[in-house]
């Protein structure tokens, strides 16, 4: 994450663009999903997390139980170009992924 | 089906398993079949020999018919199981079209790698005894990728769409037509399981 400029919104300026509500700004990132299946196994999931992703063992594990319990876990998030390489890498291991912006 | 891998003393990692030659024959005869299945590597389009040609040649937009492939080569846009509209199908479909030959060929490899690897230990087994088999860190990553793509496709044939049909596979009947490959299925679990438990801490 880049420095945050400590720069006040300028709130006239926002209230005159009239950009629709439904077009995403380009600044909003785009994150991975691994969604969930009956197949892969949880030691393999959080397996994949930790060698793929550099992620802790507890993180990966914690990752991989929302996966399991809640069907999906937003496992990275960044550019949209980061994001299919993540979702790319993710189909070679085998695990079920998909990208989309995070609204 | 008894075997299950173990750690080997190289510092690298690495792993061990010896295998009798029913159990290298599954392997071997499942790995051939999915090989089989995701298909020769795809040359350029014309056929011709150039190899620039080969890197500019795109991969399929639409996903596979075969399910078992589908899985293997999921779309990366468009929640699973729901209707994509005409954006995601698109985005979608070019996704498809830039990756789908790369991870064809990694899957091939893995698999080539598990067949090459059960080759070599079935040559070096002697007599009655078991083939042992020692994978170096790149190899056990092979065969972890293989392994988990056998049970992917194999849950896909046994239509396995939830954690409860999976735990219900397993009351299948001793006559049942679908047990020995049911048997296969949770075998390879506890295979990949056991690698899983040497590659890590």
């Amino acid at each position: 994450m880049g420095a945050v400029s400590a720069i006040p919104m300028e709130i006239e300026s926002t209230q005159s663009q009239e950009a629709p509500a439904e077009v995403p700004a380009p600044d909003v990132p785009w994150v991975t999903v691994v969604h969930n299946d009956p197949v892969n196994l949880m030691s393999y999931v959080t397996y994949v997390f930790q060698a793929y992703f550099g992620y802790s063992k507890d993180k990966a594990k914690k990752l991989m139980l929302d996966v399991h319990h809640k069907g999906r876990a937003i496992v990275s998030e960044g550019s949209r170009e980061e994001m299919e390489r993540d979702v790319q890498a993710m189909h070679g291991y085998g695990l079920w992924a998909t990208l989309q912006q995070d609204r | 089906m008894v075997a299950y891998f173990e750690a080997t003393r190289d510092p690298e990692g690495g792993a061990a398993i010896a295998l009798d030659e029913g159990e290298a024959s599954v392997l071997r005869t499942l790995a051939r079949q999915l090989l089989e299945l995701i298909g020769p590597e795809q040359g350029p389009a014309d056929g011709g020999d150039d190899p620039l040609a080969a890197l500019f040649t795109e991969g399929p937009s639409e996903p596979p018919k075969d399910p078992a492939l589908a899985r293997l080569f999921p779309d990366a846009y468009g929640e699973p199981g729901q209707d994509q509209d005409d954006e995601v199908r698109r985005q979608a479909a070019e996704f498809r079209r830039f990756t789908e030959t790369d991870l064809r060929t990694r899957k091939r490899e893995d698999l080539l790698a598990m067949v090459r690897g059960l080759d070599e230990a079935g040559r070096a087994a002697e007599g009655d005894s078991p083939a042992v088999l020692t994978l170096g860190p790149e190899d056990a990553r092979r065969w972890l990728g293989a392994l988990n793509d056998l049970r992917l496709t194999i849950a896909v044939r046994l239509d396995i769409k939830d954690d409860d049909a999976a735990e219900a596979m397993l009351d299948f009947p001793a006559g049942d037509p679908n047990r020995p490959i049911v048997l296969a299925y949770v075998w390879l679990g506890g295979l990949q399981d056991s690698l899983i438990g040497t590659l890590l801490p």
